[in-house]
């Protein structure tokens, strides 16, 4: 059962999706998960034939905790994991199977930190199953008071012209049929996956080590629930990625969150969180940073307000770009030059 | 029944079918015709976006960005495609 967020216990398996025999390869999706989050298509991340299914639909099972044997497994257990020989010695007398704990070490690799971190995750009772609103309530409510607890958070803000923005994007979807035009959040999205990959202590976690930047730019995107609750799958790497393709990937992870399939490499690989107000209304939020992450930037609606041009004062569609990030991996001053790339990639949309 | 009440009637259920294909989790009998289905439904840009593409693709029209805001309910969204496409009635 990998860990799909930093307070996830444990979950229930709903279904398999292969059977013993059957060829898997990694990032196939081999069964259905439920979880706070709802219900997660769990890929594999070896390849392999099944060999035998451990865990019957229906039952829950903690983290770390393995679902199914694929061969060759129990005859090379670890097989192409790097495990740290203190990591090896303490699992061994945790009696944790290093291979079911995800890595964080370079390649990977798991450290005696993460073997420490899965030990922390006790075995989940079995109850009758709360409504699942509640149960995703009770998960933001952890999630959060673990932040606030926790994180030592500073805020930012920033307002912002966006004519340039929005002309471009009017530009861009005038010449467009409808299934191929962009949403703003594409943008908001772009610039700040590529304000992070050169900034420092803003994309990456904080751990029992400290800060650990990390060498992807994957974007959390929170998206809302109808009749609320609220989750941030990852757009993977998207300081690489144009925009057309950042919004087919937005389209259909909104569309997965909303019927309930998202992928488990995108629930917890977030490396950085944007959240947008989207046209609710409201100038700027000062959202909270989900741990283990650093850092979180909020884009305001897009509202017509005073903005002085060349000394006079004219009516422009105005944003407010907001910062929360966190004291222990970076400071106001990092913060504000941060906020600024982002700002200024906004400012040059056609480069984006 | 009469013919014209007839032709919005089968316009509405086409919208309606659109609907519920891009918010499978809307009671399309819950609908409220005037109101917004943002204030209705928590409809995002994303939501509208697809009912866009979905109008689109199914009444065979290109709908322009600066029209999206006209297909924010069920109301305004048939008199939309009333005027686009006249046969409609």
């Amino acid at each position: 059962m990998p860990s799909l967020g930093a307070d996830m216990e444990g979950g229930t398996l709903v279904e398999w999706r292969v059977r013993p025999g059957s060829r898997v390869r990694r990032g196939d999706v081999v069964a259905l998960v439920e979880t706070e989050k709802g219900i997660i298509d769990i890929e594999s991340f070896d390849e392999g034939v099944v060999e035998r299914l451990i865990v019957e639909p229906g039952t829950r099972v903690p983290v770390g905790a393995a679902l199914a044997l694929l061969e060759g497994e129990a005859a090379q257990p670890e097989h192409a994991r790097r495990v740290s020989p203190a990591a090896r010695a303490k699992a061994a007398a945790l009696g944790i199977d290093p291979a079911s704990v995800e890595g964080s070490g370079p390649q990977g690799a798991v450290t005696l930190e993460d073997i420490e971190r899965a030990a922390t995750r006790a075995p989940v009772p079995r109850t009758a199953a709360p409504p699942a609103r509640d149960a995703m309530r009770r998960a933001i409510a952890a999630s959060m008071s673990r932040s606030k607890r926790e994180i030592p958070h500073y805020y930012l803000q920033l307002a912002m012209d966006f004519g340039p923005a929005t002309g471009w994007l009017e530009r861009y979807n005038r010449a467009r049929p409808v299934p191929e035009r962009l949403l703003a959040p594409v943008l908001f999205i772009k610039a700040a996956a590529r304000a992070a990959a050169t900034g420092e202590g803003f994309n990456g976690y904080f751990g029992a080590n400290g800060f650990e930047p990390a060498k992807s730019v994957h974007v959390g995107v929170a998206v809302a629930l109808r009749g609320g609750g609220l989750v941030a799958p990852a757009i993977l790497d998207a300081d690489r990625k144009p925009l057309a393709t950042i919004m087919r990937e937005l389209q259909e992870l909104v569309g997965r969150v909303r019927s309930g399939h998202m992928r488990s490499s995108e629930v917890a690989s977030a490396t950085l969180t944007v959240t947008s107000l989207g046209d609710e209304g409201a100038d700027i939020l000062y959202p909270v940073i989900h741990p283990p992450q650093v850092a979180i930037v909020g884009f305001g609606s897009v509202l017509t307000r005073p903005w002085v041009v060349a000394g006079r004062i004219e009516p422009q569609p105005v944003i407010n770009l907001s910062l929360a990030a966190d004291h222990r991996a970076s400071d106001g001053r990092r913060g504000a030059q941060f906020l600024t790339r982002i700002r200024d990639a906004l400012s040059r949309p056609e480069q984006l | 029944m009469t013919e014209s009440s007839a032709t919005r009637a089968t316009l509405e259920s086409q919208i309606l079918a659109l609907l519920v294909e891009v918010a499978p989790d809307v009671d399309p009998s819950a609908v409220r015709p005037e109101l917004s289905f943002r204030d209705q439904f928590d409809f995002d840009s994303m939501d509208s976006f697809n009912f866009a593409i979905a109008l689109s693709r199914h009444f065979g029209i290109d709908i322009p960005e600066r029209d999206y805001r006209q297909l924010s309910s069920l109301e305004g969204c048939a008199a939309y495609l009333r005027h686009r496409l006249p046969t409609a009635g």
